[in-house]
């Protein structure tokens, strides 16, 4: 085999494996990425039902319902806008009422948000970034705005990020 | 008075890894081979001044001293001893403080070591560790200073986040970091060699080792991680395709194509060029991850940083070693004396697929973890990029690779013969279409991936048994059909190919772990004692549901009783809802029975005021095998290191002593 064919064969399985590589990416990018959408945002522009979104925003006051065999409905809301959102499942520890959560998941026919994923990556005085952000934009945010800032947390800097929590069905 | 000396010795250790990187510089302008030799004993002294500041800070955190800050934001007196030492670098300053130790500690291994490296290869490496150091150290002291007093003290810390509070946690961190900062060794080795523009299989034989140790505990490190993620956040999954989980993943993966393309080097002196570009990228991915990790960029399980300052001066950081780098490497690599072109069927062929698919695979999972951060920088639009995305990208491009790795070690060097190699694998094709057509009958109408997989695992270890036994078997006129003289040739091979068996087998080992969570099942129910769950082939009754106290919480815990579906007692399992009065935060404890390699996993819900409780039963085959499968990986690193050939520090005698004979061509 000359030198020149061996170059040539390095050279197309380099381009092979690349195109293969990039070829899945592309594929991938247009079929699995999940975009986030507060409900005001699903209120002004709509969502076509069956499209996987994410939902973020704080669990509405008063809203939580717990039917039989862990099927929990509850509202999330920006306080400008409120999407009903049902789910099956074990929430994560730190699920409650007046909360930020992220769920994953489809509006059905009726615009009920079906939810098989809840995150709820904040503790007692944070928020999820992306709710935070939401909030921010519409100038609905507060801050410090969490509802119970513990009275130990002595200084700003201190509310560090805590672990994400999920939910999955 | 010990929180100012360690800050001190901070300081010190700063000056000392500025004179150990501008002293050799100087020293090669004026010749002078003493000044040369300061490298060295600074590189020891950076080491023990960052090691003092770090016992300095552990002991603020033993004895509470509530006077320093990172104490009061992480710490508190009734959290357990083992904590209250994990929680030095359970938090940013901390962890940076580990991350600058493990540093020094490869640089004064380095310095220590008494290999045949060539001095002026030597203290240019230890040059380029030293001016890694100094960036590093000088960004702790100007932007994450773990040693800032506080006054007045509070009487009472903030105490640790209790999800960090675990075992798997409190070790995970500092083997993580042994892995990724390791490979700042092999960095330092690359940019040696360009600074002296001289590369040749000298130089692949003394990074051999480095990239060895940092690979086996990045390989630990990952695993100890993916397995607290696994029974801690209470949903059973082992790995999130999460951007900190990647961000670890990346330089593993651009370590592995290192370790391979670094023995095609040394053997055959090919592939020169892009072995070193291999070593820069892999540190550079190590920079990346620490830049995802510790810039606050993300809200995510690892970030405990939220100050934009830190995440500029980190971006400074990767700015100036990642294209300084690469910046030297376009400026001196065209004039490396490349080696030669090889035939593509040959074990250094399949070496150079092997990295071709593991560089395009650390390209999807780089892409996948950092376009969503770039595209809302950019638009502002957020966008989730998770498992599905890895899944479609990164598992066509890893199952060519499981293919190639015994079929690659079947191959010669130099020249192989495909027909002859897919001979010699005949044993483990037979093998593995059995197991795989076996689990499909059984499991019939289940995933089509899992009995798959199962196959690929049984090929790969098959195969890497097989190459043990061909070797010990002997070619052409050494081979030897008498079984005592294969068992004598197989105890005599080299440590080095027992742990390349072992590595690989290990692979095999994760990929059947991974194929069983293909029948992974999971029961989910609301129930009062005497309730039951199923899930797969489990039965779980909930015995009662009551309080237990632990040292520093307290818990509500339900007991349940696990029976197979014919009745039999197979053991019991308990799962609570953990909660920390410090930080009034609740935690799910999960509930783990093992049952051969198999688990089931417990996990209690909501537990309501009527008495009932939300339970989670899965029932997870074979899973236990994605981490014995990792250790078997990393043991099989260790154990190549103690190959003579390798073994870091080794006395150079000791390689005379060697007879010819025991060390065949590999």
């Amino acid at each position: 085999m000359t030198r020149k064919s061996r170059r040539l064969i390095l050279i197309a399985a380099c381009g092979a494996v690349l195109a293969l590589a990039l070829g899945l990416i592309l594929s991938a990018m247009s079929g699995s990425i999940v975009f986030f959408r507060s409900p005001a945002e699903v209120a002004a522009q709509g969502v076509a039902p069956g499209t996987r979104f994410r939902l973020g925003g704080l669990v509405k006051d008063g809203s939580v319902k717990r039917g039989p065999d862990q099927n929990v409905e509850f509202s999330v809301t920006d306080t400008s806008a409120t999407v009903p959102v049902q789910y099956r499942g074990l929430l994560p520890d730190l699920f409650r009422e007046g909360q930020g959560i992220v769920a994953e998941g489809t509006l059905d026919a009726g615009g009920v948000f079906r939810a098989d994923t809840v995150l709820a990556k904040h503790d007692e005085n944070y928020m999820p970034r992306e709710v935070a952000d939401a909030l921010k934009a519409q100038g609905r945010w507060q801050e410090g705005g969490g509802k119970e800032a513990p009275k130990d947390a002595a200084k700003p800097g201190t509310a560090d990020a805590t672990l994400g929590q999920r939910s999955e069905r | 008075m010990i929180v100012e000396i360690g800050h001190y010795a901070l300081a010190l250790a700063l000056a000392l890894s500025l004179v150990q990187a501008v002293m050799p510089a100087w020293a090669a302008r004026s010749g002078d081979a003493a000044l040369r030799e300061v490298a060295g004993p600074a590189a020891l002294g950076t080491f023990a001044c960052i090691l003092f500041a770090f016992c300095a800070l552990t002991y603020a955190h033993v004895t509470s001293d509530f006077s320093v800050q990172n104490v009061v934001e992480n710490s508190h007196t009734a959290k357990p001893l083992i904590y209250k030492i994990s929680g030095v670098w359970g938090n940013h300053e901390g962890s940076m403080l580990l991350w600058v130790l493990i540093l020094a500690l490869f640089g004064a291994w380095v310095a220590a070591a008494k290999t045949s490296v060539p001095p002026v290869l030597r203290t240019n490496t230890l040059m380029v560790q030293a001016s890694v150091t100094f960036v590093f150290v000088l960004f702790i002291i100007t932007t994450s200073n773990p040693f800032a007093r506080v006054a007045p003290a509070p009487l009472e810390g903030n105490d640790l986040n209790p999800l960090l509070q675990d075992l798997g946690l409190a070790i995970h961190p500092p083997l993580l970091y042994l892995g990724y900062v390791g490979f700042s060794v092999t960095f330092a080795f690359a940019v040696a060699a360009l600074i002296e523009g001289r590369i040749d299989a000298v130089w692949a034989r003394a990074v051999r080792p480095w990239a060895l140790i940092a690979w086996s505990f990045l390989t630990l490190g990952i695993a100890m991680g993916s397995y607290w993620a696994y029974y801690e956040l209470g949903w059973g999954g082992w790995w999130f395709w999460d951007p900190v989980e990647n961000a670890s993943l990346m330089p593993w993966i651009a370590g592995t194509a290192l370790l391979h393309s670094i023995v095609v080097m040394e053997k055959r002196d090919a592939l020169k060029v892009w072995t070193v570009l291999l070593a820069i990228l892999t540190f550079s991915l190590s920079l990346v991850g620490t830049f995802i990790v510790r810039s606050g960029l993300l809200t995510s399980v690892h970030s405990f940083a939220s100050d934009p300052s830190r995440g500029v001066f980190i971006l400074a950081i990767l700015a100036l070693f990642i294209g300084g780098a690469l910046s030297l490497f376009a400026w001196r690599a065209p004039s490396l004396r490349q080696g030669g072109l090889f035939a593509p069927i040959s074990r250094e062929g399949a070496l150079v697929m092997n990295n071709l698919f593991l560089v395009a695979a650390c390209a999807t999972v780089f892409v996948g973890t950092l376009y969503p951060l770039l595209l809302e920088m950019l638009t502002g639009e957020k966008i989730s990029v998770g498992p599905p995305f890895f899944n479609w990208t990164f598992i066509p491009l890893a199952l060519p690779l499981l293919v190639i790795v015994p079929f690659g070690q079947a191959l010669a060097w130099k020249r192989g013969d495909a027909a002859a190699a897919a001979q010699r694998l005949l044993a483990a094709f037979a093998v593995a279409l059995v197991v795989a057509l076996g689990a499909a009958a059984l499991a019939w109408g289940g995933p089509v991936m899992a009995p798959v997989g199962l196959g690929f695992g049984a090929y790969l270890i098959i195969g890497s048994a097989l190459e043990i036994w061909a070797r010990a078997r002997g070619y052409g006129q050494n081979r030897t059909h008498d079984l005592g003289t294969t068992w004598r040739r197989a105890v005599g091979l080299p440590r080095s190919a027992w742990g390349t068996a072992l590595a690989h087998a290990g692979v095999g080992v994760v990929v059947l772990g991974i194929a069983g969570q293909g029948w992974a099942t999971e029961g989910l129910a609301t129930i009062r004692p005497g309730g039951q769950v199923a899930s797969g082939p489990y039965v779980a009754t909930l015995d009662r549901v009551g309080p237990t106290k632990g040292e520093n919480y307290e818990e509500t815990t339900a007991f349940l009783t696990l029976r197979n579906r014919a009745g039999d007692y197979v053991g019991t399992v308990e799962t609570g809802k953990r909660f920390y009065p410090s930080r009034r935060m609740t935690v799910t404890e999960s509930g783990l029975k093992t049952v051969g390699v198999s688990q089931i996993y417990a996990s209690l819900g909501e537990v309501l005021p009527d008495g009932s409780i939300g339970m989670r039963l899965y029932y997870k085959p074979l899973v236990l095998l994605i981490w014995i499968g990792s250790l078997i990986m990393a043991a099989g690193g260790g154990l190549s290191l103690t190959d003579r050939r390798m073994r870091v520090g080794a006395p150079v005698k000791a390689r005379a002593k060697l007879s010819p004979s025991a060390v065949p061509a590999e």
